[in-house]
């Protein structure tokens, strides 16, 4: 791609793609690691986590903004924005969730859910080299390597967290509804009967649904994020390559019009697929914790 | 070092396509049902249409991790001695 560039002393495109995609990686020392091992569970993500609690803050404050200010007369439309949200998970956690006082700690979980999602998904919004070239500029003068992720959802330790959090919440409804006896011996009960012999196989079967609902759900976010964030940075290569070759009706010229297209198109996709995956996030969640309170 | 170019680009456009070919033909059955339900009783749609769309969502969820891991082998270049 970077056939014509002559004279300058840029990265080619795999090494511009694999820079774009290392996290910020601390170990417990605070000595900068790089991960060897795809489950490794020294080292920590330090801009996964930056973003997503600073983002966190942001949603939580902006929620309480509304919530404080909010008057039964006739709404201003902040409120009313706030309240078609908050109405919208109410309905669903209604649809799913049968029991009444449970709902009252899921259906804000998962209005968490959406809001926290959706909005650490849309930092994949933001142009592709807009924080990183800040980072550069300041990082390394503080120390910092020069790697920077903006997008917690696209990493896969934030995803499974979630989806892992979601779970041990899930564990507990079980536990509460049905009680340690009960839940025990659904474990060995379900799904293919009471029979003793059948124990194992049952136990065997719950353990695998576990972890399949588990893995899945946080893995669904992160590869639709993921696979997002490469190809807003593969777009970002061909406007690079473009603006490298100075000359602009030489051949490269039509790279940077495959750009703009190419940005725009996935962008207003990307708009959608941003939504669609933190709602699918949350009526999952929703579905989980009811599932958990079904009793065979 | 070529061979095993060679193999992974295989490697990813198998991943890639083999996950659109079910993918797109799970959605399309279920949108053929969506609509067939939807001409049969159009009181139903707006809650069928939302449970429509969480399915596509998990209907494309394979697709999607398979396309994260064919990029990933693609750009990152895990196998590249």
């Amino acid at each position: 791609m970077s056939a014509e560039n002559t004279g300058t002393t840029g990265p080619n495109a795999g090494e511009y793609i694999q820079h774009h995609l290392q996290h910020l990686q601390k170990n417990f020392s605070f000595e900068s690691v790089k991960q060897t091992s795809l489950v490794d569970f020294s080292v920590f993500n330090l801009d996964s986590i930056f973003y997503s609690v600073v983002l966190g803050v942001i949603c939580c404050f902006v929620l309480w903004r509304a919530a404080r200010k909010a008057t039964s007369g006739v709404p201003g439309r902040f409120q009313a924005a706030v309240e078609l949200l908050t109405e919208m998970v109410e309905n669903q956690a209604k649809g799913v969730v049968r029991n009444a006082k449970s709902r009252k700690l899921v259906a804000p979980l998962a209005l968490t859910v959406f809001v926290w999602i959706f909005a650490m998904n849309a930092m994949d919004m933001l142009p592709v080299d807009a924080l990183p070239a800040a980072w550069h500029a300041v990082g390394p003068a503080l120390g910092f390597k020069d790697y920077m992720r903006v997008v917690p959802t696209a990493d896969l330790s934030t995803t499974l967290g979630l989806s892992f959090s979601v779970l041990l919440v899930c564990l507990f409804y079980s536990v509460k509804i049905k009680g340690w006896g009960g839940w025990t011996h659904e474990l060995v009960a379900a799904p293919f009967g009471d029979r003793v012999f059948l124990y194992p196989i049952n136990f065997l079967m719950q353990m695998i649904e576990f972890a399949a609902k588990t893995v899945s759900h946080g893995m669904r976010l992160f590869g639709n994020m993921f696979a997002g964030e490469l190809i807003f940075m593969l777009i970002a290569l061909m406007g690079g390559a473009w603006a490298w070759q100075f000359n602009p009706l030489a051949g490269g010229f039509w790279l940077g019009i495959g750009h703009v297209i190419a940005g725009t198109a996935w962008s207003i996709f990307h708009i959608l697929v941003i939504t669609l995956q933190a709602f699918i996030f949350m009526m999952l969640t929703l579905i989980y914790v009811g599932q958990a309170h079904d009793s065979h | 070092m070529e061979n095993i170019l060679g193999l992974v680009a295989l490697a990813c456009g198998l991943i890639v396509g083999l996950g659109a070919l079910g993918a797109s033909i799970g959605i399309a059955l279920m949108g053929g049902k969506f609509l067939e339900a939807s001409a049969r009783q159009p009181e139903l749609m707006n809650e069928l249409q939302t449970k429509m769309f969480i399915l596509a969502g998990l209907i494309d969820a394979a697709f999607l991790i398979g396309v994260a891991i064919a990029l990933l082998f693609a750009f990152a270049q895990p196998f590249a001695i």
